[in-house]
């Protein structure tokens, strides 16, 4: 107990984890702010005006389809009209009709957060996740480069409960960052909704659905936060694991992307971990493969489409989870110190 | 007396895929007494830094048996850590940390009241630079904190690997006073070292390692007296009656080397014999001087690694307990 109550006071005292973690909650800052002032509340103001934009348009498409209907006729009298720029009927080219030219096109942006609360919590994950990343890898990694780790071994001797109470103690403080980021984040949000958006059809399905999308933001948080911290002790460096990450991302991951996609090989994205980690937020993520064209009852082209769910997410989530830190803590009970 | 540290065959191989294999430690043993100073001395990558990493748990031996304060370690580690103070070669502190902090997370860990922060701080001379971020200490501050930091727990036992290093001269003198009012109040401190003219000032007894293995130890003054050559210089009244001398002893069986106004001799036991002998013969010794052996030559002699002129001594090149067909074999002409 003493152990992780110092762990915690260690963690909180590096100046790296203040500095990222204030870092991440300003970037998380500046997505509300940005979302709040590119949005706007549409009433009737709003709606009048985007009806006369509609109509403005629709007048537009009138205009020009009469002037090319003009041009047409002057063409086929003059008996030019040979270069197929124009139907052999001029009557053809008519105006389309006036509903099809909605007035909500031209509304201006708004923030419905019932449909659109859910998709921010993909930013907020990732920008946490990627603080956790560092932040972990940082918190043991300068440990094991510095000589602090073997000073700690020296009072504590039990390596992997060690280990573990700062994991611990590295998961509460991540954890005493993300929970109230995503309370204010709901919060900013709810603001948004509210001065420039709306928040109607909030149902209690709704509710629940946002704060499940929530909680798994936060397991992937945690989950990235384990890795970074496993990485960074397992290469006793903060640099080996943002190394090794940037290694696997950048060679690994666009060298493969390239790789399959000159092997032409279907769907790769499957391949690619980003995807994962947005199926894991979205629930489902649906790949596409353009080369294959099912042709349905109409006639129309159908690709072939592979689903990802947020379970085939977990299962690589938890079984990468496993594997690094297993190894990190089968390491720091078999390596020497030095 | 009983042993607050006992090592008995201790073995630690580095392998390597390229450089094959080096037995660091090849059968170790080392006993230290409660309540003593102990020196722990050998020639650089003598096995030393080894030797206590080992026992402080932090590498795994290949074989061997080890035990700190009566228990066997490094299965007891956890029992005995809280009273096992230590430094290993040159410890490293997070450099973004102040001392106090750095200190402060330490009792944290190991449940030592906070106030005894102060109190080591205090003791080691950092005391007014303790809000300093560790970065910005100088070599001999670094080490004052280790140092510190090994007080911290109020330690049965001691374990200083190279504490003087970059101390400066107060420093080190003040490092022995401490010592040794630590080992007055209970305290066993092992302490390894270069600067043998410090270790013969401050420890009781003393190891000597080579090569992984032990070569000499004993209290202090019994490893040099088994390692001193009994050298006597005497001097007479008249430097005429040297010749007289010098065939007296010789028939006595005592080896005489001449010298214009003294002999010097050799393998004397008792040097009342010499008194003797010389004044059956009417001679009378204006001098009678035993030469006294410092540490430091009996360990050059023990570890054979005494410089010769014209050549440069590599390390592990010193004496090989035994073993055969190493480098600077047992007793080798190195001798000081
Ligand atoms: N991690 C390691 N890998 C391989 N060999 C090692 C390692 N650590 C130490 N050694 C070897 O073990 C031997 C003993 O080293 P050790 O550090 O114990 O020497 P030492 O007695 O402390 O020397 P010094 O007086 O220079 O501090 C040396 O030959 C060294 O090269
Ligand atoms: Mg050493």
């Amino acid at each position: 107990m003493s152990l992780y109550r110092t762990e915690l006071r260690r963690l909180a005292k590096r100046r790296f984890t203040r500095y990222m973690s204030l870092l991440g909650l300003l970037v998380l800052a500046a997505v509300v702010i940005g979302v709040f002032f590119t949005n706007q509340k549409i009433g009737a103001d709003q709606m009048a005006q985007a009806e006369r934009q509609a109509e403005q348009s629709y007048q537009e498409q009138v205009r020009w389809s009469e002037q090319e209907r003009a041009a047409c006729e002057q063409a086929k009298t003059a008996g030019t009209a040979t270069d197929g720029r124009y139907p052999d009927d001029c009557s053809v080219i008519t105006p389309p009709p006036r509903e099809q030219i909605q007035a909500d096109w031209f509304l201006p942006s708004t923030f419905n957060f019932r449909e659109t609360f859910d998709e921010t919590l993909i930013p907020f994950a990732a920008i946490l996740a990627l603080v956790g990343f560092v932040v972990g890898a940082s918190f043991v990694g300068a440990e094991w480069s510095t000589g602090g780790m073997m000073n700690l071994l020296l009072w504590r001797p039990k390596r992997l409960t060690v280990l573990l109470t700062k994991l611990a103690a590295l998961l509460t403080g991540m954890l005493a960052v993300t929970l109230p980021a995503a309370v204010l984040w709901f919060a900013g949000f709810w603001a948004v909704a509210s001065f420039r958006g709306s928040t109607e059809k909030m149902t209690a399905g709704a509710w629940q659905s946002s704060a499940l999308t929530g909680l798994r933001g936060v397991v992937l948080v945690l989950v990235l936060t384990t890795i970074g911290f496993a990485l960074a002790s397992l290469g006793r460096h903060t640099a080996m694991a943002l190394g090794g990450v940037v290694a696997v991302m950048v060679v690994g991951q666009f060298g493969l992307g390239i790789l399959l996609s000159m092997a032409s090989v279907r769907f790769t994205e499957a391949w690619l971990l980003p995807t994962y980690a947005a199926a894991w937020m979205q629930k489902k993520i649906t790949l596409q493969d353009w080369n294959s064209c099912n042709a349905n009852y109409y006639g129309e082209c159908k690709p072939d489409t592979l689903d990802i769910t947020w379970q085939q997410s977990s299962v690589l989530l938890s079984v990468g989870l496993v594997v690094i830190l297993g190894a990190a803590l089968w390491a720091i009970r078999r390596r020497d110190i030095s | 007396m009983p042993a607050v540290l006992e090592i008995e065959g201790l073995r630690k191989t580095y392998k390597s895929r390229r450089r094959g294999t080096r037995n660091a430690l090849d059968g170790f043993d080392m006993r230290v007494d409660a309540g003593q100073v102990h020196g722990f001395l050998g020639p650089n990558g003598s096995g030393k830094t080894t030797t206590l990493r080992t026992l402080l748990g932090l590498i795994r031996p290949d074989g061997g048996r080890m035990t700190l304060l009566g228990h066997e370690v490094p299965a007891a580690l956890p029992t005995v850590a809280g009273q096992v103070g230590a430094i290993v070669e040159s410890p490293q502190f997070f450099p973004h940390f102040s001392a106090r902090d750095t200190l402060s997370l330490l009792a944290g860990a190991g449940e030592v009241p906070a106030t005894r922060v102060d109190e080591v701080l205090e003791l080691v001379g950092l005391r007014d630079r303790a809000g300093e971020r560790v970065k910005t200490y100088s070599l001999g501050m670094k080490q004052r904190l280790a140092v510190a930091s090994a007080l911290l727990k109020n330690p049965k036992l001691l374990i200083l690997d190279e504490p003087a290093n970059g101390l400066d001269p107060g420093g080190i003198r003040e490092m022995r006073t401490l010592m040794r009012t630590l080992a007055e109040s209970g305290m066993t401190v092992v302490l390894s070292s270069h600067i043998l003219g410090e270790i013969q000032l401050i420890c009781d007894s003393v190891t000597i390692i080579s090569l992984g293995r032990r070569v000499a130890f004993g209290p202090v003054d019994e490893v040099l007296a088994q390692h001193s050559s009994g050298a006597v210089r005497v001097r007479l009244e008249a430097v005429s009656d040297l010749p007289t001398a010098t065939e007296a002893l010789t028939r006595a069986g005592i080896r005489v080397t001449g010298h214009p106004d003294h002999l010097m001799l050799a393998g004397v036991d008792k040097p009342a014999m010499i008194t003797r002998l010389l004044a059956e013969q009417n001679l009378y010794v204006s001098e009678l001087a035993p030469i006294a052996v410092d540490l430091e030559s009996v360990f050059l002699e023990l570890t054979a690694t005494a410089p010769v002129p014209g050549q440069h001594r590599q390390v592990d090149e010193s004496t090989k307990v035994g073993g055969t067909g190493q480098p600077g074999a047992t007793g080798g002409g190195w001798g000081a």
